[in-house]
């Protein structure tokens, strides 16, 4: 097994109402429950404050705001266990996110790295 | 003898090693001992027992190694069974044109590792240098590792979209080699083989594969031509003037049988239909005599099934042979053009009905529009031809 980073990129300005937030919860615990059956497991994961949150650092400087101002911004994301890339995509593709899309990232396994 | 080796070293750099020392053992063994019976068979061994030391001494390492697959399920029955090298073989062409790769990553890995060229040869082919290219590959090698992209020949439910990407590749090579983006010749042999190789082993591979047949036969039906699309200085001749006599019928007929063999059980993909327009202009005994009302009907249902504006633009040249040039004319303007910004067969389409209709200064325009879009010496010849004939006529 390996680990994949899901990042789930989205217009954050569409989370406005309580509906949009009740129907995405329903959406992540349904895919909280997808997972195990495509053989995969949930290792970690969480939702992120607005980008307006954000504090950037670069050489010591602290700036208010995110790296680059996009509409779609970095708003949550899961830490999977997937056999292969397919399995990790086929889980990626469950993950809701409908207003945007999500990237995945193989995690670097620091214990192969030469010392 | 690859493809068999990366199932047992787990990486295509290892297998690739591993397959280079077999013939490095081959010379010197073969030299002492003389050539084996079947010198094919004691290399893929030698290979295989090569990448099976390999992966024994790096055991304690195996979590570093940058595995495709899970080398210890059927490692031992492996050697001395026979080995599976179809099944071997579209695992390679399947892992090389995954979607998570970049379309160009896939045609230069499947030419480099299914077909065997290097990086030099491939370059050639695409005209890019061949850093650019060793680059390239050495890229997507590292995704096929970093990112564990399978080995394997995907599940049914993945099959059509995946199996569409792998067809999608092998029509790519062989666009390119068809009608070469640019350079002295209009063909190039080279990759026209090895996509005609490659779709000949998909298609030997999964015979059930409508869509495969399809590809197969289109480039059959399309290769029969290839003697007659240029002439003996290399200049370009055009469909209408082709020397029918001299086009391969032999290829014409198996590409023939093969489209109706694909046509049973159910509807055709977007191959095996342009295989049917490749047919009906094979079948005809003159340009005159071409069916295009046929090959209107068969546009139809291309668009239908992929809706891509260089079809919409070829159903609507196909119109303008069906019904005459202002009828043409109006089909293609009637295209959402701006998609096709750049492409030169839209200008030199406008250009044939516009001269067609006695509109030479227009026709000329367009004529020099599409001499803009291409960089192929031949059909740069062709084009500024066309214009010396137009200013002939309008005595400019």
């Amino acid at each position: 097994m390996a680990q994949y980073l899901i990042l789930i990129y989205e217009d954050e300005t569409a989370y406005g109402s309580d509906e949009v937030w009740a129907e995405a919860s329903n959406a992540h615990a349904r895919f909280a429950e997808q997972v195990p059956q495509v053989g995969g497991e949930i290792v970690g994961g969480a939702a992120l404050q607005p980008t307006q949150t954000a504090t950037s650092i670069r050489a010591d400087v602290v700036t208010d705001g995110p790296f680059t101002e996009t509409k779609e911004v970095l708003g949550g994301y899961y830490l999977v266990e997937a056999k292969d890339l397919d399995q990790a995509l086929e889980i990626a593709k469950l993950c809701p996110a409908p207003f945007g899309g999500v990237e995945v990232r193989p995690v670097l396994d620091l214990s192969t790295m030469p010392s | 003898m690859l493809a068999s080796t990366v199932r047992i070293a787990g990486s295509l750099d290892a297998a690739e090693e591993c397959a280079q020392e077999a013939f490095v053992r081959a010379l010197q063994n073969w030299e002492r001992d003389g050539i084996p019976d079947k010198p094919g068979a004691w290399l893929t061994t030698t290979a295989k027992r090569l990448a099976l030391d390999l992966i024994r001494r790096e055991r304690t390492l195996r979590d570093k190694l940058p595995l495709l697959i899970e080398p210890d399920a059927d490692l031992a029955p492996e050697i001395g069974e026979k080995p599976v090298i179809a099944d071997d073989r579209l695992r390679l062409v399947f892992t090389c044109c995954h979607p998570a790769l970049a379309r160009e990553a896939q045609v230069a890995l499947t030419l480099r590792l299914v077909c065997g060229l290097n990086t030099a040869e491939i370059a050639r082919g695409f005209l890019v240098s061949e850093s650019t290219m060793a680059a390239r590959v050495t890229r997507a090698k590292k995704k096929i590792s970093a990112a564990r992209i399978p080995y394997r020949v995907p599940a049914e439910h993945e099959l059509p979209e995946r199996l569409d990407a792998v067809l999608t590749v092998i029509h790519l090579v062989y666009s390119t080699g068809h009608t070469a983006p640019s350079g002295d010749q209009l063909v190039r042999d080279d990759l026209v083989q090895r996509a005609v190789s490659l779709a000949t082993l998909v298609h030997e591979l999964m015979p059930d594969e409508r869509e495969a047949g399809g590809l197969l036969a289109l480039m059959m039906l399309t290769d029969a031509r290839r003697e007659t699309r240029v002439d003996e200085a290399g200049q370009l001749i055009l469909l209408a003037d082709q020397d029918r006599t001299r086009w391969d019928r032999a290829a014409i007929e198996r590409g023939r049988a093969l489209v109706l063999d694909s046509l049973r059980g159910g509807r055709p993909g977007r191959f095996l239909l342009q295989a049917c327009i490749a047919a009906v202009h094979a079948e005809a005994a003159t340009f005159a005599e071409t069916d295009w009302a046929e090959i209107v009907a068969l546009y139809e249902l291309l668009w239908q099934r992929w809706p891509s504006a260089v079809v919409a633009l070829n159903r609507a040249v196909a119109v303008g042979m069906a019904d005459g040039p202002a009828a043409g004319l109006a089909a293609i303007d009637g295209l959402a053009a701006p998609v096709l910004a750049g492409y030169g067969y839209l200008p030199a389409a406008r250009a044939d009905f516009l001269r067609q209709l006695g509109r030479f200064e227009e026709a000329a325009a367009e004529y020099r529009s599409a001499l803009q879009c291409t960089d192929n010496a031949a059909e740069q010849a062709f084009l500024r031809a066309r214009l010396r004939a137009l200013a002939d006529v309008t005595g400019q």
